[in-house]
């Protein structure tokens, strides 16, 4: 096994810090405390070729293995951007273009697949509803059969991107009686008639991504929007749900990584009783935690794309293992990073408030903990 | 149009430098190291001019195996060959020596232009490329901000700032430039750029395999010699002005200016 970087890896590694640490990281404080969305620092994300790296290049992709995309996620969290912008690239590139480029058609994919790569549309995935969350089989909304046409009708909640995005990708039941069997996925653009978008959320943390719901009243798209075949938007869903709960968790990490070097250079600089703080056996634990927290959560992360890239493209209980890792065991080291800075931890000129706020969605989003390791159970 | 642009490796400008204990040079332990950023640049001039009028850009570095890092990445942002000159008899060169293995290397190349930055971030030399010009026979401008090459491709027009005015040369052809912060924001490599760098060509060269005496290189051969090295001196403390009215704390800084400071 091994999970050494090649030397294009690393150049490339480099290359994304230096141009999201100059390019859009001066932009990121502002967007985060006004909850606005950048549209700006999200065009540039898709100019330098990070929105569809893994995608062909005639579909305006860079043909990157998996192990590159967990590469560049993990360096614009390194390179300091908040968690709103990076789980806005996660939805768009992960949950819903690459759902088009898994499950769609040719003329689907070429359809939609480059502009969503390049930035120029803004991709969106809606599964999760106001009353269903973790049970994936009791969605409500659904898509009923006219024609040539699907008439969807019902809504979707805590959708990512809902607001902006110009591509959805939808899951619907279109066999009421059916559970799992019953779900099918559509594409849905912006602007059809009856498909609506509510208020961006007023959210915690990853508040420069927005959240809204989704409203689907006699919405009517084509018959060639479904993707794939009726029935199988529940495989098509989980196979979303396992990136969602692997390579989207990339930025986190590497986020983490900015927070432990500014912890590192706050505890260096910072003096109390004559010394540096980082002198002091309880802010050298906060520090040794952090970093134990980061390479573990490197290592699950790192796995999966291996696994990905040896041919292995689900890895349930290992995304499942790295989704809960990351999600509950970053509470505490974001916890520390801010009381490692006392007063100052709690304003946000010093961001370790911001990546606290943010990291409390990784125990929620993409499944709870609780569910999570339901599912582990499960397989294990 | 074919160009070449020199290549120098510098520590990350946010490295702490620290020196070492001869006081002579810097404890290289743990130093990042990048591209000169003047170099790069130079890298970016040659590649739009490339993309205008065609050619090939050839990188040319010297140094510690290490430096193909920095080629590799002029060649991912679009360089076509690079030449690495290696050999550890050049550790511890001078500007002049540098400029002598630069020059050998470069001769036998095609070249209508060749960049280089107008200093190495590390030593703040800035001798490299006018000697380099001096031993080629070509004509040096330095500082360039703007470069216009003729339509024709013939020759060339620099701008070059002069205490807040501008210096316009001509040059005919070949040239060497030296690049200036304000030339253009240099390009960030891709990954398809960076996958296409890996099969483009980037040799090496010895000193003998350009005909070079190792004696006149190294340590040996410096005609210029770094006596000490030191450090910045460490910032004074800061003194709060004391007072109980903002008129006693505005007598008071008033006379520290005049008498402690004699700013005023």
């Amino acid at each position: 096994m091994d999970f050494a970087l090649t030397d294009e890896q690393k150049m490339f590694k480099e290359q994304v810090i230096r141009f999201a640490t100059k390019e859009i990281k001066p932009r990121c404080q502002e967007h985060d405390l006004k909850g606005e969305f950048d549209f700006e620092s999200f065009r540039k994300l898709g100019e330098f070729g990070i929105l569809g790296l893994h995608f062909p290049e005639h579909l305006g992709g860079s043909d990157a293995d998996v192990m590159t995309c967990v590469v560049a996620g993990e360096a614009l969290g390194e390179a300091g951007l908040d968690g709103g912008l990076t789980l806005a690239y996660g939805a768009h590139t992960f949950l819903c273009a690459d759902t088009i480029f898994a499950h769609g058609t040719q003329a689907q994919q070429e359809k939609y697949i480059p502009d969503l790569a390049s930035g120029e549309k803004i991709g969106c995935m809606g599964l999760t509803e106001p009353g269903a969350g973790s049970d994936v089989a009791s969605i409500s909304t659904r898509a009923e059969k006219r024609g040539d046409r699907y008439v969807l009708n019902g809504s979707k909640m805590f959708i990512t991107n809902g607001p902006i995005a110009d591509v959805a990708v939808v899951y619907a039941k279109t066999d009421r009686d059916q559970k799992h069997a019953g779900i099918s996925a559509f594409i849905v653009e912006k602007g059809t008639p009856g498909f609506s978008a509510g208020k961006p959320l007023n959210k915690m943390g990853v508040r420069s991504s927005h959240t809204s719901e989704l409203i689907f009243e006699d919405c009517e798209i084509p018959a060639e929007n479904l993707l794939g075949q009726e029935g199988a938007g529940f495989l098509m869903a989980m196979r979303t749900v396992e990136w969602d709960r692997s390579t989207l968790m990339a930025p986190f990490v590497g986020g983490m990584t900015y927070v432990l070097r500014r912890c590192v250079r706050y505890a260096l600089e910072r003096h109390q009783f004559g010394r540096p703080i980082a002198e002091f056996q309880a802010i050298k634990h906060k520090l040794a935690e952090i970093k134990i927290f980061i390479e573990a959560a490197r290592s699950l992360v790192y796995r999966i794309a291996w696994c990905k890239d040896q041919g292995r493209p689900l890895n349930h209980l290992e995304a499942a293992v790295a989704k809960l890792f990351i999600g509950d065991w970053s509470l505490g080291p974001a916890n520390d990073a801010v009381t490692l800075h006392g007063g100052y931890g709690y304003c946000h000129e010093y961001e370790v408030e911001r990546n606290f706020r943010d990291s409390r969605l990784a125990p929620i989003g993409g499944g709870t903990s609780e569910i999570t390791k339901k599912i582990i159970s499960k397989l294990i | 149009m074919n160009i070449v642009v020199c290549i120098k490796q510098v520590p990350d400008t946010e490295t702490q430098i620290k020196i070492a204990s001869d006081n002579k040079s810097i404890v290289t332990d743990d130093i990042k190291w990048v591209m000169n950023p003047y170099d790069e640049f130079g890298v970016e001039e040659a590649l739009r001019l490339k993309e205008k009028f065609g050619g090939e850009v050839t990188v040319v570095g010297l140094g510690p195996k290490r430096v193909t890092e920095s080629l590799r990445t002029a060649l991912a942002m679009g360089a076509d060959k690079a030449v690495l000159i290696t050999d550890d008899a050049l550790e511890g060169s001078d500007s002049l020596a540098v400029a002598k293995a630069l020059a050998a290397a470069i001769k036998d190349l095609e070249y209508d232009l060749i960049f280089t930055g107008q200093r190495g971030v590390d030593d703040d030399m800035g001798v490299a490329g006018a000697s380099l010009a001096e031993l080629l026979g070509i004509p040096h401008v330095a500082l360039a901000v703007k470069v216009e090459v003729a339509e024709d491709g013939k020759s060339v027009k620099v701008h070059r700032p002069v205490e807040g005015q501008t210096l316009v040369i001509e040059s005919g052809l070949p040239v060497l430039i030296t690049a200036q912060k304000g030339l253009n924001e240099p390009r960030y490599a891709s990954l398809p750029g960076i996958m296409k760098a890996k099969k483009k060509p980037l040799d090496e060269k010895s000193l003998s395999d350009l005909g070079l005496d190792s004696a006149q290189f190294g340590q040996e051969g410096r005609k210029v010699k770094v006596l000490e090295l030191t450090p910045p001196p460490e910032r004074a403390a800061g003194k709060i002005v004391e007072g109980e009215t903002p008129q006693e704390k505005a007598a008071e800084l008033a006379r520290l200016l005049h008498e402690e400071a004699k700013v005023i």
